[in-house]
């Protein structure tokens, strides 16, 4: 009774206030303002918009169901999240060297970029990967790169995240084997796999096999780690190339939360049980510009999980329900004119991500618009996080921007459509379909092409780029990979085959075609021709064989 | 006045797979009124080449932001050359370093976009390009 005559009180006073104040200042200007879904965001929020009646339900507290305000309950009182810088170009000696760079400069985790061709399980004496090699990453073709790519970085005490999807096995396969060489257990591996085949169907590329297959190898991957390795996150479910590649942050959330489904019912089906599993899915989101927007989203993110796995999926684990995420900075809002304004961008954008208790991040260099970073701008961008987490103040309480009236409004609405889509994308039949009609790609497009028009017409300002534009010199100092190295890495590739023991790979590739026929479990096969220095384009060849690979449709 | 469609090929050559670009100017082009044929991801030069021939377009535009564009680009503008089909405006955009570029627009290049390049400066300037 006295909650709804407070209620009306403040409804009467918003009346007031909209109708008096506020009319009169309107007048003198008003700029209209949208969320990046294009909903009208409102003058003000109030209790009218958010009411913590349901906090119990709806909130909580931090490491508690429905971890909207975080999946622990100290956050980064207890640690700061970990700093994750993606990396890796040329070869694996320079990828190297770069690695222990950053963690002499106070890096907490390794992340591994691959090159093209690797990560779509060619080697580099392949004609397609003519002119790829080395250029986005760095080339593993067998065992013999993956011991100089971890030279002296001792696997117990590092985590590492691959970035690495269609030959995620392949890849974990020789992490696995490098570990045994050094004399690490598997059950000590701490790290990550992308191993999420579906976004690279409609949102990256990096597809090999068609998606029944895919679905085979990484719900293998689920069995075999829930046994083996049991402290490595077996998927990390991405939203960020989503974002990239033009959605807007509902649509973001809501096609990586339903390519997550897909992967939980294929495993069920494939006769796992959820809690064996789902506490080791992982997840990854794109931070952009709209700082409280995004925050909102990481908050939607952990709850509707929760709620997925509960509800849908009988998790009884509250691992399995916790939604941890790693956060990269987005790579499409870096400008290539006044390249430094970047620093900023990546600061609002790595703030986002500390708000929206993120576990790791990455924040991107402010001259990728131009090429891979230099040492000296990756240096900023890892400063950039050790200065919010030193030195800001955000990390001192957990969800700080827990119950403002319009970021839990926020949270509730995209949490409201992310349902929708949901909904929807179930009643296609699921990801894989919406997916194969087209409807995921579709979807996508249109906002992408919808942003890019309101640039044009200057309705969403790009400081440097459509506002506040100068001329300038073109930016030196840019890393350059040597086109020497593809010759290089060829010649260390062919020394490998003709070094090993040719019948003792020739027969690991057998077992391992043998295998993929059947149903067994693919990891042993495979982790036993990788130790054979059989080389990731053969094993990939091996499964292609009997796979088939997936042709892209053009929409 | 019953002038024709100007058609376009838009392509992405290599592994590259950021196709975001690509299609937001494949779609403004085609706004624009012009027929535009998106080859979709992974294509060689060779095939590249072909189907500019096959499909008789006028313009050619690459994309790639993978860091291969010299070599793949470059083997483009060659083939183009060695078929003798010079006549093609040939342009790209991506992530394309400054001095790359004009290392590219002395190959055979008529002009490498940077980003940030609005669609309707595209546009223009393949209009008055084929359309003198």
């Amino acid at each position: 009774m006295k909650d709804k005559d407070r209620q009306e009180k403040i409804q009467e006073n918003l009346k007031k206030w909209r109708e008096g104040p506020f009319a009169k200042f309107q007048q003198r200007g008003w700029n209209e303002a949208f969320t990046s879904y294009r909903e009208p965001v409102k003058e003000i929020y109030t209790p009218l918009d958010y009411s913590d009646d349901e906090y119990l339900e709806k909130a909580g507290f931090p490491g508690q169901y429905p971890f909207v305000r975080g999946v622990y309950p100290t956050m980064y009182r207890g640690r700061p999240w970990t700093m994750r810088q993606y990396a890796g170009f040329a070869s694996a000696e320079e990828s190297n060297r770069r690695y222990r760079y950053l963690l002499e400069q106070g890096q907490t985790g390794l992340s591994v970029a691959f090159d093209l061709p690797t990560q779509i399980g060619l080697d580099s004496d392949h004609p397609l990967a003519d002119g790829e090699v080395g250029k986005v990453g760095v080339p593993i073709d067998s065992l013999a790169d993956m011991e100089i790519l971890f030279d002296q970085i001792p696997l117990d005490k590092v985590s590492t995240s691959m970035t690495i999807n269609s030959p995620a096995a392949v890849l974990l396969a020789m992490y696995i084997a490098l570990a045994e060489k050094q004399g690490v257990s598997a059950d000590k591996l701490k790290g990550t796999i992308q191993n999420d085949i579906l976004k690279e169907y409609f949102a990256r590329g990096t597809y090999i096999f068609p998606p029944g297959p895919s679905l085979r190898l990484i719900t293998d991957i689920f069995a075999y780690c829930s046994r083996e390795l049991p402290n490595w996150n077996t998927i990390s479910i991405s939203g960020y190339h989503i974002r990239e590649a033009g959605a807007n942050a509902v649509q973001e959330l809501a096609f990586t939360l339903a390519d997550g489904i897909a992967y939980v019912k294929a495993a069920l089906q494939a006769g796992l049980k959820v809690d064996e599993f789902a506490p080791r899915l992982s997840f990854f989101f794109n931070a952009q510009m709209n700082l409280l927007e995004e925050v909102a989203k990481f908050r939607a993110a952990r709850r509707l999980w929760a709620k997925i796995m509960e509800e849908k999926f009988g998790a009884e684990n509250p691992k399995s329900k916790m939604l941890r995420f790693h956060t990269q900075t987005a790579g499409a809002s870096l400008t290539a004119q006044q390249a430094q304004n970047n620093i900023v961008r990546v600061t609002i954008q790595a703030l986002a991500a500390v708000l929206g208790g993120t576990q790791s991040l990455h924040t991107n260099s402010y001259d990728e618009a131009w090429a891979l970073p230099s040492e000296e701008s990756v240096r900023i961008a890892l400063r950039t996080q050790q200065i919010i987490a030193s030195e800001s103040g955000s990390t001192s309480t957990v969800d700080p921007l827990g119950g403002s009236y319009y970021v839990e409004s926020l949270t509730d609405d995209i949490e409201k459509r992310v349902e929708e889509y949901l909904e929807k994308i179930e009643e296609m039949g699921g990801m894989v379909k919406a997916i194969e009609k087209g409807y995921v790609q579709r979807e996508i497009q249109k906002s992408a092409y919808e942003m890019q028009k309101r640039v044009e017409r200057q309705e969403d300002i790009v400081v440097g780029v459509n506002k506040y534009a100068q001329e300038e010199p073109s930016p030196t100092d840019l890393l350059e990979v040597d086109p020497q190295m593809e010759k290089e890495q060829i010649k260390k590739l062919k020394n490998t085959r003709a070094k090993r023991d040719e019948k003792e790979a020739q027969k690991a590739l057998e077992q391992l075609k043998k295998t993929a026929q059947e149903d067994e479990n693919l990891m042993p096969a495979i982790i036993d021709a990788v130790k054979a220095y059989a080389t990731l384009g053969e094993i990939c060849d091996v499964l292609r064989s009997i796979y088939g690979e997936y042709q892209a449709p053009t929409f | 006045m019953g002038e024709n469609k100007i058609r376009v090929l838009i392509a992405k050559p290599g592994l590259d797979g950021h196709d975001r670009g690509a299609k937001v100017v494949a779609q403004a082009l085609r706004d624009a009124g012009m027929e535009v044929i998106y080859t979709g991801l992974r294509r060689t030069p060779d095939q590249i080449v072909s189907a500019a021939v096959q499909e008789d377009v006028q313009v050619i535009g690459l994309s790639s932001l993978s860091g291969a564009h010299n070599h793949l680009f470059k083997k483009v503008a060659e083939l183009l050359q060695e078929k003798g089909h010079e006549d093609i405006l040939l342009i790209g955009g991506g992530i394309i370093p400054e001095k790359d570029r004009k290392q590219l627009e002395d190959v055979g290049f008529d002009r490498i976009f940077s980003p940030g390049t609005s669609t309707e400066d595209i546009v223009s300037y393949i209009k008055e390009k084929v359309n003198g």
